[in-house]
């Protein structure tokens, strides 16, 4: 079992045909993922890797296809708009892996995400991938996961890698890993996975890669605290970063005393979230937990 | 991208936003014709993105031109955390009622932006925020209508009770509001904004800080970086498309994301090592990159060993193999450097490294603890 994709996603890829798009397709098809239809407007017609019908609209191609999900690697300046085309077409799963999205348009399009009711991951993310179901939404790769009964949720890519690898390399597999992102501005955070993650039959335990910066982190250990009984080990990222510096991450600025790693580290403690020192400390704390 | 002081008051001016006069000088007898043109005492200031200015002997008083002229060649030039001054402030030293605070910041909990303002301005607000947030009146703006009049307002009447100057107050919400929209802002900050004894409000000092990814297309806004105002080494990375930050310690780091560059660096702290640096090189790597990235890393006297922490999923590990033996071809790397990688086309980049004599590690700790020894052993 899985969180927000499974055996019955039908992908629908934005920006199919540009550079990213195109070399990412491939990799999802490659992993098995049921990549169902492509838009990119203006070169509705075509078939991409001779088995996927590009479309140049959202709405038509969701119509012809059943697409449930959708993936978005457009450019930063369209990528919000694109958005909001997956929105308007009814999509009730969106991924938008585009890094460099203006703030401004993350803000004016959260309201209509939310109005249509659609879970947005993203953007600035590497998306997300149930290896059981073989469904990799992204940039995840696929050949560092392994089907299991371990959820992850982490703000970073590279550094999901590196933990999952981890685990992959122990035995130990995952049921779902999703990238949140690390912009300010996100459509799915913490809390969001972990309530998905305790609901999920298919999750026995729960890893947490969190980096300095904003608040999520803290109000997602509250979460634990109150919301959830299985076992859950955390790290931050960033804990010898020097203070009100921009570390790549938009998202990753820490402002008066909202954002340390002390302060989330101290929020993991309280509410009994394992804490991992190192990366590689994922394994012996999980199994000391499960 | 944090914009200096006075490249802030022009964007608000440019919105309406009422300013005492004032001009910027890069010469000590520019400064004396500015403070001649005002008139009176002038305060001359440095710009630097640096906080404590005032401690660090870059905001002076001047009675007259002649004065103003001895400050600014005082302040012009010197150094103030590192960064030295270029441009100095000349703004009137101005009698003053009342001082408040007037903040506006893209929120991320709230995800839009967010007005702060308080009457007890003047004074450290981030002490206000945290002794006293009950001073502090909050409101959420909603962007895809934008800040209503009403809302103006109310936030015009916590700053004042005489209702000319509240509506004065409400128009300069107004206007801050559209600057910050405007200009791509991510924080836009009057702090204080005061009454003159005739009653008129007007903003003292202003704070802009523009989102980096508007850059990108809003060139007009790009031309308003300061380079000289940067570390030297981080304006080369961020010409170079890295992401760096200069640290103190004498750890070379060069990593592929945000997130694990942090990892790594906690990790050398964690065997004992500093690191010197942050520096992300990005998802899509080139060899290009590889190369400016040891470049700069080289530079910095400091660095006695280096070490490569690559997890390959878009980036490609040969690409990077092939960087770093370009490089090493290009110019003498006199310090050791450790390489991790793993992920897609290890195996060809092991040998690419292997072809000219170096190693590849595939386990991050090993790797780390292998160069703070190295680094331990030169230092």
């Amino acid at each position: 079992m899985s969180i927000f994709v499974d055996r019955d996603t039908r992908l629908l890829v934005q920006g199919i045909t540009g550079r990213e798009g195109s070399f990412h397709s491939r990799q999802m098809l490659e992993y098995g993922t049921a990549i169902v239809a492509g838009v990119t407007p203006g070169k509705g017609g075509q078939t991409f890797e001779s088995r996927v019908p590009v479309f140049n609209t959202v709405d038509e191609a969701v119509r012809a296809t059943g697409a449930n999900v959708s993936v978005i690697y457009v450019p930063p300046m369209a990528a919000a708009a694109a958005v909001v085309e997956a929105a308007d077409a009814g999509l009730p799963l969106v991924v938008c892996i585009t890094e460099g999205i203006p703030v401004m348009h993350m803000s004016r399009t959260m309201p209509f995400v939310r109005g249509r009711g659609v879970r947005l991951i993203g953007p600035n993310c590497p998306g997300l991938i149930a290896p059981e179901a073989r469904a990799k939404v992204g940039i995840i790769p696929g050949n560092i996961c392994s089907p299991g009964r371990v959820g992850m949720v982490s703000r970073s890519g590279t550094l999901t890698y590196e933990v999952v690898n981890h685990l992959t390399r122990a035995g130990i597999g995952q049921s779902t890993c999703v990238g949140i992102g690390g912009d300010p501005i996100i459509g799915t955070n913490f809390i969001d996975c972990l309530r998905a993650f305790q609901n999920d039959p298919g999750t026995d335990a729960i890893v947490m890669i969190g980096e300095i910066g904003g608040t999520d982190e803290q109000n997602a250990a509250v979460f634990v605290r109150e919301h959830v009984t299985k076992p859950v080990v955390g790290f931050i990222a960033g804990q010898t970063a020097p203070k009100g510096r921009r570390m790549g991450h938009a998202g990753a600025i820490i402002s008066g005393s909202s954002g340390t790693a002390e302060e989330k580290l101290a929020a993991f403690e309280a509410a009994g979230i394992g804490i991992m020192r190192r990366p590689a400390d994922v394994v012996d704390l999980l199994r000391s937990r499960m | 991208m944090n914009l200096h002081e006075y490249q802030a008051r022009t964007l608000l001016k440019a919105a309406g936003i009422p300013m005492f006069e004032g001009d910027v000088a890069s010469t000590p007898t520019e400064a004396e014709a500015i403070a001649r043109r005002i008139g009176g005492t002038v305060v001359v200031k440095a710009q630097v993105h640096a906080g404590g200015r005032g401690k660090a002997g870059g905001v002076k008083l001047a009675r007259n031109p002649a004065e103003a002229m001895d400050e600014a060649a005082q302040i012009l030039g010197m150094t103030i955390k590192g960064l030295t001054v270029h441009k100095v402030l000349v703004v009137p030293a101005a009698e003053i009622v009342t001082e408040s605070y007037v903040g506006l910041i893209m929120d991320r909990e709230a995800q839009c932006p967010v007005f702060m303002v308080s009457a007890a301005g003047g004074v450290d607000i981030e002490e206000v925020a945290a002794k006293t947030p009950e001073k502090i009146v909050r409101l959420p703006v909603d962007p895809t209508y934008g800040l209503f009049p009403h809302q103006a307002l109310r936030l015009a009447f916590v700053l004042y009770r005489d209702f000319t100057q509240v509506k004065a107050a409400a128009r300069i919400m107004e206007q801050l509001y559209a600057a910050f929209v405007n200009n791509g802002a991510s924080l836009a900050e009057i702090n204080p904004l005061v009454t003159a004894p005739d009653g008129r409000v007007l903003a003292l000092d202003a704070k802009v800080v523009i989102d980096d990814n508007e850059l990108f297309w809003r060139p007009d806004l790009g031309v308003l970086r300061d380079d000289s105002a940067e570390e030297p080494s981080e304006a080369a990375a961020r010409r170079a498309n890295l992401s760096f930050i200069k640290l103190d310690g004498n750890v070379g780091c060069v990593v592929n994301g945000a997130g694990l560059a942090m990892a790594t660096m906690d990790l050398v702290k964690y065997y004992g090592g500093e690191p010197a640096n942050f520096l992300d090189i990005g998802g899509s790597s080139s060899p290009e990159k590889v190369i400016n990235a040891l470049k700069i890393i080289t530079a910095d006297p400091h660095v006695k060993a280096i070490l490569f922490n690559i997890f390959g999923g878009i980036t490609r590990t040969d690409d990077v193999a092939n960087g770093i033996v370009a490089a090493t071809r290009q110019f003498k790397v006199d310090v050791p450097i450790v390489i991790r990688l793993t992920g897609t086309n290890e195996v060809e980049a092991i040998r690419i490294l292997e072809g000219v004599g170096m190693r590849a590690l595939s386990d991050m700790d090993q790797a780390v603890q292998q160069v703070v020894q190295l680094a331990r052993g030169a230092a």
